[in-house]
């Protein structure tokens, strides 16, 4: 199965996301920020867990990170999987807490999630609707854990994978070619996360 | 269908065991919360909640342990509280595996607190805890140490003022309905939740499933909390999941 690299760039719930991965099968999962390490993985998670802009920085404090994945992931194309924060980071940039550049893999802004209706609350916060379009890879429909105030916008609604409602249709997953990214926490959803993550496993492109 | 009501089993844990303790069957040791924890997860409970009563240093440093251990056995959201003051209280929790902490006593010592760790970690992952009693019709104070002492504080005023320094959801706790199972205040849950854009969890007081249905459609709470009537077998997770259905409210597990 080869090396998983847990990106860890200070942010958040890697332990979490490890028992999951090891829970879903996971043989070999290295918990690192280290680009040589990046280099010689098979298959790459990216968590993210607080703000866009306190993980984006986070990240790019990290010497030499964001280019061993861009070369791992974009120019090899292992299977990339980014959680919450970790999806969001995938957009062209973020607005909470000023505009922040993200990696700019899937072209799109990270947004404030604003109801209309004031009784929606947020954080959008527990469980909910998971609905896999018909070409998303590793996302089946099905209940989700959510956790989250802003959203991503995909400038191309043929890389949202799956969606959920919250006073409004909102992206549940995004992803193209090898890259995914989960706005619900596959590590904190049971059954259905566990699922998705040995699926991520096994994926082959 | 929208965001589920989620159906959260409050465990009170001191020096890493469980106080009350359900009667799960097969379970090795019902005193032990990873145990308790293993169980409330594959019975799909939607979070789980850990109050640490311990009065000793030694019963903390037991509780980051208990925390390291669910976190390896348990898919689904963990909030820690007890005894959480500052932000080095709350880190240390969540890199043990704590997804949320709720912050009690600090959130009226020191509500800054609140804003502090909201800063460093996220408000995702700040629950800040509301205990209050009925002073007047219409009208609650907060009170601390466990509902013996006043401190004068609108619990209304003091609600908005927590999520406006950036905690990510508000645990209501009618101290006055605490162990009464007679239900949960929900004027006082109303006025709350009605008044903060976060959401807000029901605590305190549920001895049936109509409680937990009511603490929705009339205490307008996306969570409902409780204790007694898991640990002590009187309903199951799913019987609690399908009273909500059966009210017409978003619920898992059908």
């Amino acid at each position: 199965m080869g090396t998983l690299a847990l990106i860890d760039y200070g942010a958040g719930n890697l332990h979490s996301v490890a028992n999951a991965l090891k829970a879903a099968g996971a043989a070999d999962v290295a918990i690192t920020a280290d680009p040589a390490t990046v280099r010689g993985a098979e298959r790459i998670v990216l968590p993210g867990v607080g703000s866009f802009r306190a993980c984006s920085e986070g990240l790019r404090a990290c010497a030499g990170l964001e280019a061993a994945l861009a070369e791992r992931v974009l120019g090899a194309g292992v299977p990339f999987l980014g959680i919450c924060v970790g999806m969001q980071l995938l957009a062209t940039r973020g607005v909470e807490h000023g505009i922040t550049p993200g990696l700019g893999w899937i072209p799109g802004e990270v947004r404030l999630i604003e109801p209309a209706d004031s009784t929606i609350k947020v954080p959008h916060m527990g469980w909910n609707d998971v609905r896999a379009r018909s070409h998303a890879p590793l996302v089946a429909s099905g209940e989700a854990y959510f956790l989250h105030s802003y959203h991503f916008v995909a400038d191309d609604p043929a890389h949202v994978l799956a969606t959920t409602s919250h006073g409004a249709e909102l992206a549940a997953a995004v992803g193209r070619g090898n890259i995914v990214g989960t706005q619900f926490h596959p590590e904190k959803s049971q059954a259905f996360g566990l699922a998705l993550l040995s699926r991520f496993l096994e994926w082959r492109l | 269908m929208t965001v589920r009501i989620r159906v959260i089993p409050c465990l009170d844990v001191r020096d890493g065991r469980v106080v009350k303790g359900v009667n799960f069957v097969d379970l090795k040791d019902a005193g032990d919360p990873v145990e308790q924890a293993r169980a409330y997860d594959a019975a799909g409970a939607d979070e789980l909640c850990f109050l640490d009563i311990s009065a000793s240093h030694e019963g903390r440093g037991t509780l980051l342990d208990v925390v390291r251990r669910t976190a390896e056995v348990c898919f689904m959201p963990l909030t820690v509280g007890g005894g959480v003051r500052s932000v080095e209280d709350a880190r240390a929790l969540l890199l043990a595996g704590a997804d949320k902490v709720a912050v009690n006593s600090a959130a009226v010592s020191n509500p800054q607190v609140v804003r502090d760790i909201a800063e460093k970690m996220g408000s995702q992952c700040i629950v800040a805890s509301v205990d209050a009693r009925r002073v007047e019709p219409g009208q609650w104070e907060i009170f601390t140490h466990g509902g013996r002492c006043a401190t004068g504080i609108d619990a209304l005023a003091h609600a908005v003022r927590l999520a406006e320094l950036g905690a990510g959801e508000l645990l209501v706790t009618s101290m006055d309905g605490d162990g009464t199972r007679a239900g949960y205040d929900l004027e006082l849950t109303r006025a709350i939740a009605d008044a903060v854009p976060v959401p807000v969890v029901a605590s305190g007081g549920v001895g049936t499933l109509q409680h937990l249905v009511e603490g929705v459609t009339q205490g307008h709470a996306s969570a409902v909390l409780a204790a007694s009537i898991f640990h002590f077998g009187h309903h199951t997770i799913a019987e609690a999941q399908a009273a909500l259905r059966a009210a017409g409210l978003p619920a898992r597990g059908q």
